[in-house]
């Protein structure tokens, strides 16, 4: 392994470029899995590509192991243009999702697989598989064969395989779809924290959403064979700019929007639930063109209040029509008009609910957290 | 109902151990019944006469004696004599040497087919498989003809001076090849298929990702998988190409001797079954030897394969 750089700090996202992508696309019979697709990763970034099945993530992490060639575009990998570069010559290594551990092989002789190739003289060899071992915690079972162990010792063991050969880039292709819920999510902070000890160029691709944002410094969200946004986790998250973006990550409370007029710096628009005020910074401006859109808000951004409570602005009387109670949080289901908005609220307290099935209450959107989508 | 101890629930049924026994019995009897019959008590004749000697009217005699074993290993009459180690010798570079011509040719045909689309697949194999509907016996005087001096094939190497003008392909030893690769080929291009077919391509690009190149992704990582097919195809070769003669003799020219047509020769004109019976039991174990040196040479995995 190589040293912890600045062990503890959050690396920047902003250092010279580790992987280019440019206009790639990628055909098969059929089917385009990649459509123009550019985009750049930074020297020690956790980038993540996140996506659906069949939305040609796994496709383009393909293309930058090697493992597959683009129909057009170029890729760069540290600057260098990966065209002619073979997959076993490229600087980069990847974890597998069906983790391809060699069965026949020791977990010790797994992970050595790289430097062997490498031609590593012995002593040298040994003391990284060691270390390599160490960092993951697998050095029990440097004797074992892959079918004698379980599946996060499997990704472990993965994970080290491809660590020991120093990679400018690590490739992990859902390297935690296989695991229960509970496994995966003690691994995605362990990964996290290990990306940046390491410091290591990572890009990671994912279906779960939450992963990506736990994980992430950067997320391209892809459909279709397009990069559909890309972003900073948490501007994805709170800004999302298509209303697949907003859904696909969370939920979202799509509303559509008429403008009825400018205000200052506010924007009147007409909905289903009735007038609300947005701020022209969000996309106002824009939005105030096209007079009509779509406008999204986060479940939990939304406030249910009695309806007694004159607090708030953008208030919008609703009733509640259904009631999720999943332990940290109640869902609530509102209806407003022709309208049906879910808002989820934190029980902070005694947990029981605060209103009851057909109470009427009002539902507030605050200005700041409504989103004007592009779609 | 609980079982008791000493009991088995199969299928919500108590299988009591006598139960259990008259059942396996019923299922496995008539297979094992044919095996005793026919394989065990001919083979365990066959040793005891192996053991005896040739009276002067050929009939099978006492004493017993060594006598057989001794000469097969070369301790005859007149002192030391290599004749029937050097039979036995030959016959096991022909094996070993078909064997190996014949994996060679199997492992591009194997992976050719798998990677067929589904629907050519079975064409494929069958294709492979046809030559059997035709006897061994005509498939070798076949090559007889397509061999022989006048044939266009061997007009074609006399064209390229491989061999003298107006020269035959047959009878000889490129002959004898031709014909133990056409006899023994599927027999190892249908388990390695088997193999290939199952193969788990990621292990490929994982050896790749992590710097092997081909020829290193295959040996580290497709060999290991498909060594299961590989092991059965070989012993499926080897054992029985051990003891045939009918192609060397019918496309080398009947000039050499190999362990199959000596033994038959006992068992026929020569009429000593007691020597012929040494010489099937010798064959035998040479070919047991071999498979077990191979089990040790392939390691564990393979050993477990032979078993």
């Amino acid at each position: 392994m190589t040293e912890p750089r600045g062990a503890g700090v959050r690396p920047e996202a902003s250092g010279p470029p580790a992987v280019e992508v440019e206009s790639v696309c990628r055909r098969f019979e059929g089917h385009t899995a990649l459509d123009r697709v550019s985009l750049t990763v930074r020297e020690g970034e956790f980038f993540s590509m996140l996506g659906p099945s069949g939305c040609g993530k796994t496709t383009l992490l393909r293309i930058l192991a090697g493992l597959d060639l683009p129909d057009e575009g170029t890729v760069r990998i540290g600057g260098v243009d990966a065209r002619e570069i073979p997959a076993h010559r490229r600087p980069v290594n990847t974890v597998f999702q069906s983790y391809a551990l060699f069965p026949h092989l020791t977990v010790r002789d797994n992970v050595a697989f790289g430097l062997r190739m490498k031609k590593v003289p012995p002593p040298e060899l040994a003391e990284r598989v060691a270390r390599a071992m160490d960092l993951v915690q697998i050095t029990a079972l440097g004797d074992r064969k892959p079918a004698q162990i379980s599946g996060g010792q499997k990704q472990r063991v993965a994970l080290a395989r491809a660590l020991i050969n120093e990679p400018q880039v690590l490739l992990l292709d859902e390297p935690l779809g296989a695991l229960d819920l509970k496994l995966r999510k003690e691994l995605q902070v362990e990964l996290a924290a290990l990306q940046k000890r390491l410091g290591m160029t990572f890009v990671y691709v994912t279906h779960d959403q939450e992963e990506a944002l736990v994980m992430s410094d950067r997320i391209a969200v892809m459909r279709a064979g397009r990069i559909e946004q890309l972003d900073e986790a948490r501007r994805l998250y709170e800004r999302p700019r298509t209303r697949f973006v907003g859904q696909f990550l969370g939920s979202c409370n799509l509303l559509d929007a008429a403008v009825r007029e400018r205000r200052g710096a506010d924007l009147l628009v007409e909905t289903g639930a009735g007038p609300l005020r947005l701020l022209t910074e969000a996309g106002g401006g824009e939005a105030e063109r096209r007079g009509a859109f779509c406008v999204a808000i986060r479940p939990e951004k939304i406030r249910v209040r009695s309806a007694a409570e004159s607090a708030g602005e953008n208030r919008v009387p609703a009733r509640v029509a259904q009631l999720i109670y999943i332990g940290s949080e109640t869902h609530y289901v509102l209806t407003a008009g022709p309208l049906t908005l879910t808002a989820y609220a934190l029980n902070a307290g005694s947990g029981a609910p605060a209103f009851g099935i057909g109470e009427g209450v009002v539902a507030e959107l605050p200005a700041a957290s409504l989103v004007v989508l592009e779609d | 109902m609980a079982a008791r101890i000493g009991e088995e629930v199969r299928f919500g049924e108590r299988l009591t151990r006598a139960r259990e026994l008259a059942r396996s019995a019923f299922t496995s009897g008539p297979g094992i019944l044919w095996v005793v019959v026919f394989l065990i008590t001919p083979l365990l004749a066959v040793g005891v006469i192996s053991f005896l000697t040739r009276g002067p009217l050929a009939e099978i005699t006492g004493p017993a004696t060594l006598e057989n074993y001794k000469r097969l290993l070369g301790f005859g009459l007149l002192g030391f004599d290599p004749l029937y180690p050097l039979i036995i010798l030959r016959s096991l570079v022909l094996a070993a040497a078909t064997t190996v011509v014949c994996i060679v040719a199997a492992f591009p045909i194997a992976f050719f087919i798998a990677a067929l689309p589904d629907r050519f697949k079975n064409l494929a194999l069958t294709l492979v498989i046809i030559p059997f509907w035709t006897n061994l016996l005509i498939r070798t005087y076949a090559w007889q003809i397509l061999f022989a001096a006048e044939s266009p094939l061997a007009r074609g190497a006399a064209a390229l001076h491989l061999i003298p003008n107006g020269g035959a392909l047959y009878p000889g030893t490129f002959a004898v090849y031709v014909g133990m690769l056409c006899a023994f080929l599927p027999f190892l291009v249908l388990p390695l298929y088997t193999a290939v077919e199952k193969l788990d391509w990621s292990i490929a690009e994982a050896a790749a990702d992590l710097g092997a190149d081909g020829p290193r992704v295959f040996r580290h990582a497709v060999l290991p998988q498909v060594a299961p097919g590989l092991a059965a195809g070989i012993i499926l070769v080897f054992v029985p190409a051990t003891g045939t003669f009918v192609i060397s003799d019918l496309l080398g020219g009947a000039k050499t001797v190999l362990l199959g047509n000596a033994i038959q020769q006992q068992f026929g004109p020569s009429r000593d079954w007691p020597f012929g019976s040494a010489g099937a039991f010798v064959g035998m174990a040479v070919v047991l030897a071999g498979l077990w040196l191979y089990a040790r040479v392939a390691g564990e995995r393979g050993a477990q394969e032979l078993l």
